[in-house]
């Protein structure tokens, strides 16, 4: 199997290289800790000011994993809602499929042109892509993905795609780029942020009220009503939602929720968790087609791309109990340094992390278990509880595992690790090692401290002393100290 | 009441003076401590790391070694946080009740006055697996503010990891220094000659950037501030 490049970016390195490059640009380390710190305190704030928010929490987490129990059931009683209410329901067991279906339901349009609402799954399985190989434009009308788009860019965070620019590079992005789509940007556009949502405004107006077709994912879609639901901030969503003739909408099969009533808990975890509101300016909800009223013609493709293997894990399934909300990446301590682009996939940060080895299979994402101190933020900023740190160790096993089915040879860290296990297995080789650490850093230890390791040690000593093992450990001592007196 | 102390192979390596401060501050409040000479380690960098098959062998040990006793009490909140969150995943076995010695002082012993003295200008980091995992809280606080001579001052963004993270330090050596650099201006911003955790593996990262840097600010665990008093003055630490 090879990674489809979509949800992973095959030009990426492994996340320790990508991170070194990150963490290098002056720019993006400036830009990330201003945008990050900003909505945590938001965040903090709304969710503080709840008295049932761990409630809450627990709400979602408890609809979502019984959901997802249940996956099966919930999707064909959507199915037959959805096609009640005038859609069509496609299923869709991977990209290629994904990707092949909505370029045939353009194509039959006719037309050449779409406009899309914000969406991860449309990003997962690279359908812009999909269909600029089909000679069919994609329009993305969220003002960050439109940056991204314009800036022939890749998204580095799951709510704000640009947050890895500021308003100069935005400017510069506009000025430079938009008359290539459309509109080009106003004379003398400055970087005060309000005229440059004008500039976005008046180029993206144009193309929505030419469209025929709109692309969407969807935030979550009702199985008893077949009520589908996006969650935005601009009303530029909205805008693509109801002005086409057809909407299509690429939905992750596990955003599907039993009832109606459900939203309740949701609408108010998703806004507070993760731009940091107390309510999201838009939510657009439509069921099937109303003569007269929006779209003439709905499409919803359910996407598997990886999620029902993902569910077949005990442990790792919870990370499909993700709405995409966002927090984890902004508490993370990683994520704040390297921003996105060094996850090298659609899905950044710990989320990221612990979704895309597991939609591509581990060894097409090997580093991602790894890029985390497992420092737990993401766990207690998660609004369904997703134990981040708990999967991600897992998912380091199963790195682990699938290095030593792979490799005849034991890499270098399997055999550190081995001869580790050796050394702690007892006492008495745990005590002779202590002496033979003390003898070997007498060589390189000077006035008690070891400035520089050889091998895998020196990226610690490239940045930090090492204190030499005193003379007498505590083991010893105690011999001499306690059991002989 | 039979505490049995675990030290951890980390601490009984580099870092046996927290061992010998913790045994000096029980025994001080009246309290007999065993070290059972068979433990070796938790298995937590294996498990970590992903090597789960070879934590298991050491997991057995852990159970054997310390069955029996009223209390385990280690000087790791990291260590603690494992035996108690993981060591069932591996063996589907209930650990023996470990407590970190901050909880183990203040809920098991009910004391915060030590009767410690430690006259020095000290901040505290609370590290990730004590705050996030073992949820100690302000504890450790309680303790420190009740050491007498003391000044204890506030360190900016102390909720923030690190930057150590086990093995991440090896594998991810650039994340893990840019998070060490931001923790040691927080560090410098506090003013404190002495910084103190609950976990000597984090001031081992930080302290060796501090000490690279020398920028005069020792690290110090919390057992070793607990410790000291006006007439004990091992390792200088008064």
């Amino acid at each position: 199997m090879t990674a489809p490049n979509g949800l992973v970016w095959l030009e990426t390195p492994a996340f320790p290289e990508a991170a070194r490059t990150a963490l290098a640009d002056t720019q993006l380390r400036r830009n990330l800790r201003h945008a990050t710190a900003t909505i945590r305190d938001k965040r903090l704030a709304v969710t503080t000011e709840l008295d049932d928010w761990e409630q809450l929490r627990q709400a979602g987490a408890d609809l979502k994993r019984r959901t997802l129990r249940h996956l099966d059931r919930y999707l064909e009683e959507l199915e037959a809602s959805v096609t009640k209410a005038g859609g069509i329901v496609h299923w869709a067991a991977d990209a290629a499929e994904a990707n092949r279906i909505v370029t045939a339901l353009v194509q039959a349009t006719g037309e050449r042109e779409v406009v899309k609402v914000k969406s991860m799954a449309t990003q997962e399985i690279g359908l812009n892509e999909a269909l600029a190989e089909a000679g069919i434009t994609a329009y993305e009308t969220d003002l960050a993905e439109l940056i991204v788009q314009l800036g022939q860019d890749r998204p580095s965070h799951i709510l704000v795609p640009a947050i890895h620019r500021n308003r100069a590079e935005i400017r510069e992005i506009f000025e430079r780029e938009m008359g290539h789509w459309g509109r080009p940007a106003p004379e003398g556009l400055t970087d005060d942020p309000r005229a440059l949502a004008e500039a976005a405004r008046l180029h993206l107006r144009e193309k929505f009220l030419r469209a025929k077709v709109a692309v969407s994912g969807a935030n979550f879609a009702i199985a008893d009503t077949g009520t589908v639901g996006v969650v935005e901030s601009e009303g530029n969503g909205r805008m693509c939602l109801t002005l086409p003739e057809t909407l299509i909408t690429v939905m992750g099969i596990e955003k599907v929720l039993p009832q109606w009533s459900d939203l309740e808990v949701f609408l108010q975890l998703l806004p507070r968790a993760s731009t940091g509101e107390r309510m999201n300016p838009y939510t657009s909800t439509w069921t099937g087609t109303t003569p007269g009223d929006g779209p003439s013609a709905f499409h919803l493709i359910l996407l598997d791309n990886g999620r029902t293997a993902t569910l077949a894990d005990t442990v790792g399934r919870q990370a499909l109990a993700c709405i995409r909300c966002s927090a984890c990446l902004n508490v993370c301590p990683v994520y704040e340094r390297t921003g996105g682009h060094a996850y090298g996939s659609v899905y950044p940060g710990p989320i990221g992390a612990v979704l895309t080895p597991q939609l591509v299979g581990v060894e097409h994402a090997a580093s991602l278990p790894f890029a985390s101190t497992l420092c737990g933020a993401c766990y207690d900023a998660c609004p369904v509880k997703i134990n981040i740190p708990e999967v991600l160790a897992h998912l380091r096993a199963e790195v682990v595992e699938a290095e030593r089915r792979s490799h005849t040879l034991p890499t270098p860290e399997a055999l550190a690790m081995k001869a580790a296990a050796g050394v702690l297995a007892t006492p008495r080789r745990l005590a002779a090692a202590q002496r033979a650490a003390r003898l070997g850093s007498a060589l390189v230890a000077r006035r008690g401290r070891i400035g520089h390791l050889p091998g895998p040690l020196h990226g610690w000593t490239d940045a930090r002393d090492t204190p030499q093992p005193p003379a007498e450990t505590f083991r010893t001592w105690w011999r001499k100290n306690r059991e002989q007196s | 009441m039979r505490i049995a102390l675990f030290i951890t192979c980390f601490n009984d390596t580099l870092f046996p003076g927290t061992g010998r401060a913790v045994v000096r501050l029980l025994e001080r409040l009246g309290h007999t401590v065993e070290f059972p000479a068979g433990q070796t380690c938790c298995g937590q960098m294996h498990f970590n790391t992903g090597y789960r098959p070879e934590a298991v062998p050491m997991v057995h040990r852990f159970a054997e070694v310390f069955a029996g006793y009223d209390a385990v009490v280690s000087p790791s909140a990291s260590c603690t946080g494992m035996v108690r969150d993981n060591h069932a995943v591996l063996t589907g076995v209930e650990p023996p009740r470990v407590h970190e010695l901050s909880e183990f002082l203040v809920d098991v012993l009910g004391v915060t006055d030590v009767g410690a003295y430690f006259p020095h200008r000290v901040t505290y980091h609370p590290t990730c697996h004590s705050l996030r995992m073992l949820r100690v809280g302000d504890k450790p606080l309680q303790l420190l503010r009740a050491v007498k001579g003391i000044e204890l001052v506030e360190l900016p963004e102390a909720d923030s990891c690190c930057g150590f993270g086990g093995t991440f330090a090896l594998k991810n050596p650039d994340v893990s220094t840019a998070m060490l650099a931001d923790k040691m201006h927080c560090v410098a911003d506090s003013g404190a000659e002495v910084l103190s955790a609950a976990d000597n593996s984090c001031l081992m990262h930080i302290g060796g950037g501090m000490s690279r840097l020398r920028m005069g600010v020792r690290t110090l665990h919390l057992a070793e501030i607990l410790a000291a008093t006006e007439s004990d003055t091992e390792g200088g630490t008064v």
